[in-house]
C-alpha cells in the first residue's frame, strides 16, 4: 500500500508539471483553434533564461533561503521573458495567418519551433546544463515509509498555487471573462467591445508564463538542453487532449492523469523504461477512439 | 565534384519520394502528417532486415515495406482521421517517436542503436549496382522509380478518387453532403503517402548499405515538409523542385568547403524561416498558382450587401434627377 502511495506522489508531481504546460496549449487552442507547436520550445528558452539568471543571482551561495529566493526571482524573470517571447511570436508568425487556411498557422508554428530549438543549440551548444537545487533535496520520510523530496513539495505547491490563481483569473475577473467570451465567439466578442487582439496576446503571454514556470520546475530534476521542450510539449499536448482540449480544468485533470499513468505504467505494469515515452501516445490514441472530446470536454455538435 | 553533384541528385530523388508522399497527404488531402521519417524508417528497416536476415532480393522487400508502411498509416489514421482538427499532426508526431523508440529498443530484430550493416546491393536484370562506384547507375535506377511514382500521382489526382480527395480538402462538409465518405479518402491518401516514404527508405538502405536509427529524426520530417511547402503544395513538379533546393541548401556548405565555418544549425534555422516566411507571403509555394479567390461566407454576404447599396444609390440618383427635372416638386 505504501508503495502505491509513493508512486501516487511521484505521479502527481510529474502530472502537475504536465498540467502547467498543457494549460498553455489548451488556452491557445481554445481561442485560436490551432496547436501552438512552439510552446515546448518557448518553455526551453524560458528555462535557459531562468537558469542563467538563477546562476547569476545565486553566485556561490550555499543552499538555503537566499538560493530559494534567487530561484523564485529567476522563475519570475523567466516567466516575464517567455510571455514577451510568446506574444512576439504570435504577432510575427501567427497573426498574419489568422484568416488563412487551417494548415497555414500549423506549418508556421512548426517553423517557429524549429527556429527556436536550433537557435538555442547554436547559442548554448548541444550539451545539457544542470540547474542546482536551491535547497537540500534529501527526501523526507513520513508516515508509512512514504518519502517525498522537497523538490516534489515545491512542484506541488507552485503548480497548485498557479493553477488556483489562473482559475480565479479566468472565472472572476473582467479580463478572464473577456477571454472566455473570445474563445466562444471572436466576432461577437469584438462587437461587444472586447479587443480581441489584446486578448489573444494576453492568452499567449499567460500560457507562455505557465510554460516557463513548468520548465523551471522540471529543470531541477532533468537538465536544461535545446530539445528539452519537444517531448515535454508533446506529452503536455496529449494531456490537454485527454482532459478535453480547450478546457482549462480539463488540462489540469489530463496532466495529473497522464503523470499518474506514466508513473504507474512503469512501476506497476512493468513497462520497460525504454518505452516510457510511448505510454503517452498510446493513451492519446485510446482517448481519441473512446472519447475524442476528452474527459471534461464538451461534445460539440457540428453546425452547418 | 561530379560525384558530389550526383550524390546531391540521388539524395534529391530519395527525399522526393518522401516529399511526394507528404504532398499526397498535405497537398491533396489537406492533412498535416509529421511522420514521413518514421515511414521512411519502416521502408529502410524492412529492406535491411529482410535482405540480411532472410536473404530476400531487394525488389520484394520494396513492396513489403510499402505495404507495411501503408498498413501502419491506416492503423494510425483510423482513430485520428475520423476527427476534425489537428489531432493527426500530434498523433503522427508521436508515431514517429514510437517507431524510433521501437527500433532503438527491439535489439533482437533491429540490432538496436548499432543498426544493420552489410545490406546487399541492389540487382537489376542481373546487374549489380554498387552505389559507391556507380552513382550514375543508382541515380538512373532511382530516377526511373521516381518517374513511375510521378506518373502514378499525376494520373491519380485526375481520377474520381483524386478529385474526391481534393473536394474533401477544399470543403469537407460540402464533400460529405455530396456523398463522399471523407474518412475513407483521407485514410487512403495517408496510406499512399506512407508507402511512398517507404519506397524512399528502401532505396536509402541499398544506397548507404548500412542503416542506424539515428537517421530517422524529426528533423527529417520537417525537411520533407519544408520541401513541399517551398515547391508548392499539390504540385508534383514543385515538390521535386523543392526537394532539390532543400538538398542543395543542406549540401551547399560541403560543396563550397565552408562546412567548418557555417554551423550546421544555420541551415536548420533557415528551414524554419522558410516555413514561416512561405506561409505568410507565398503559401502556394514557388511553382504553385495563387488560388482562385473563393468568395467566403462573409465575402458573399458583403458582395450582396454592396450590390444592394449600389441599387439603393442608383434609386436615389433617379429620384434626385426627377426631383431636379420637376423643379423641386416630386
Amino acid at each position: 500500500m505504501s508503495e502505491f502511495f509513493q508512486h501516487f506522489i511521484n505521479g502527481i508531481t510529474l502530472g502537475g508539471v504536465y498540467a502547467l504546460v498543457a494549460l498553455g496549449y489548451t488556452m491557445v487552442y481554445g481561442i485560436l483553434k490551432f496547436i501552438n507547436f512552439a510552446h515546448g520550445d518557448i518553455l526551453m528558452w524560458a528555462s535557459y533564461v531562468g537558469l542563467f539568471t538563477y546562476n547569476a543571482i545565486r553566485g556561490s551561495h550555499p543552499t538555503g533561503a537566499f538560493s530559494v529566493f534567487a530561484f523564485f526571482v529567476a522563475m519570475i524573470l523567466a516567466a516575464l521573458f517567455s510571455s514577451v517571447l510568446g506574444m512576439t511570436i504570435e504577432k510575427i508568425a501567427y497573426k498574419p495567418l489568422r484568416k488563412a487556411v487551417r494548415l497555414a498557422p500549423l506549418l508556421s508554428a512548426i517553423g517557429v519551433s524549429y527556429i527556436l530549438s536550433n537557435t538555442a543549440q547554436l547559442f548554448f551548444g548541444a550539451h545539457s546544463r544542470k540547474l542546482e537545487y536551491p535547497f537540500d533535496n534529501t527526501p523526507i520520510t513520513g508516515a508509512g515509509g512514504i518519502s517525498i523530496t522537497p523538490h516534489q513539495i515545491l512542484i506541488l505547491v507552485v503548480s497548485g498555487v498557479t493553477m488556483v490563481l489562473l482559475m480565479l483569473f479566468v472565472n472572476k475577473t473582467r479580463l478572464g471573462k473577456a477571454m472566455r467570451a473570445t474563445s466562444l465567439d471572436q466576432d461577437a466578442s469584438s462587437l461587444m467591445g472586447i479587443n480581441v487582439n489584446n486578448i489573444i496576446s494576453l492568452t499567449f503571454a499567460i500560457g507562455s508564463a505557465l510554460a516557463a514556470i513548468g520548465g523551471m520546475l522540471v529543470s531541477l530534476d532533468f537538465k536544461v538542453y535545446a530539445t528539452m521542450g519537444t517531448m515535454l510539449g508533446l506529452k503536455a499536448f496529449v494531456a490537454a487532449v485527454v482532459g478535453g482540449i480547450g478546457s482549462i480544468p480539463g488540462a489540469m485533470v489530463g496532466g495529473l492523469l497522464l503523470g499518474l499513468l506514466e508513473t504507474f505504467g512503469v512501476a506497476l505494469l512493468r513497462i520497460p523504461l525504454g518505452y516510457k515515452d510511448t505510454i503517452a501516445f498510446v493513451v492519446l490514441i485510446i482517448i481519441l477512439i473512446v472519447r475524442p472530446s476528452g474527459i471534461l470536454g464538451k461534445n460539440i455538435r457540428e453546425k452547418v | 565534384m561530379l560525384n558530389f553533384v550526383l550524390l546531391v541528385l540521388i539524395y534529391t530523388v530519395i527525399y522526393s519520394f518522401m516529399a511526394l508522399g507528404q504532398n499526397v497527404i498535405t497537398g491533396y488531402g489537406g492533412m498535416l502528417s509529421l511522420c514521413q521519417a518514421g515511414f521512411f524508417a519502416i521502408g529502410s528497416y524492412t529492406t535491411g532486415i529482410l535482405c540480411t536476415k532472410c536473404g530476400w532480393n531487394f525488389w520484394p522487400t520494396l513492396i513489403v515495406g510499402m505495404l507495411f508502411a501503408a498498413l501502419l498509416g491506416v492503423l494510425i489514421g483510423l482513430p485520428t482521421l475520423r476527427l476534425k482538427g489537428d489531432y493527426l499532426a500530434i498523433a503522427t508526431l508521436g508515431l514517429g517517436e514510437i517507431i524510433k523508440n521501437v527500433i532503438n529498443n527491439w535489439q533482437s530484430l533491429t540490432n538496436g542503436p548499432m543498426g544493420i550493416q552489410r545490406i546487399p546491393m541492389v540487382k537489376v536484370f542481373g546487374l549489380t549496382i554498387n552505389p559507391y562506384n556507380n552513382k550514375l547507375g543508382f541515380l538512373v535506377l532511382s530516377g526511373c522509380i521516381l518517374l513511375i511514382c510521378c506518373l502514378f500521382l499525376s494520373r491519380f489526382i485526375k481520377t474520381r478518387t483524386g478529385r474526391a480527395l481534393e473536394a474533401v480538402r477544399e470543403d469537407e462538409l460540402a464533400a460529405l453532403s455530396s456523398g463522399i465518405n471523407s474518412t475513407v479518402y483521407k485514410i487512403m491518401a495517408f496510406a499512399i503517402g506512407a508507402s511512398f516514404a517507404a519506397i524512399g527508405g528502401s532505396l536509402y538502405s541499398v544506397l548507404t548499405l548500412s542503416i542506424s536509427p539515428g537517421t530517422y529524426t524529426f528533423m527529417m520530417s520537417v525537411m520533407v515538409l519544408c520541401m513541399v511547402v517551398l515547391g508548392g503544395m499539390g504540385n508534383i513538379l514543385g515538390v521535386l523542385l523543392g526537394a532539390f533546393i532543400i538538398q542543395l541548401i543542406s549540401y551547399l556548405p560541403d560543396l563550397t568547403n565552408l562546412s567548418s565555418v557555417i554551423p550546421p544549425q544555420c541551415k536548420e534555422i533557415l528551414f524554419g524561416v522558410i516555413l514561416v516566411v512561405m506561409m505568410i507571403f507565398r503559401p502556394e509555394g514557388i511553382l504553385g498558382r495563387p488560388k482562385r479567390q473563393v468568395l467566403s461566407e462573409v465575402g458573399v454576404m458583403g458582395a450582396e450587401r454592396f450590390h444592394t447599396f449600389k441599387k439603393i444609390g442608383r434609386g436615389f440618383k433617379k429620384i434626385g434627377s426627377k426631383f431636379r427635372k420637376k423643379g423641386g416638386r416630386v
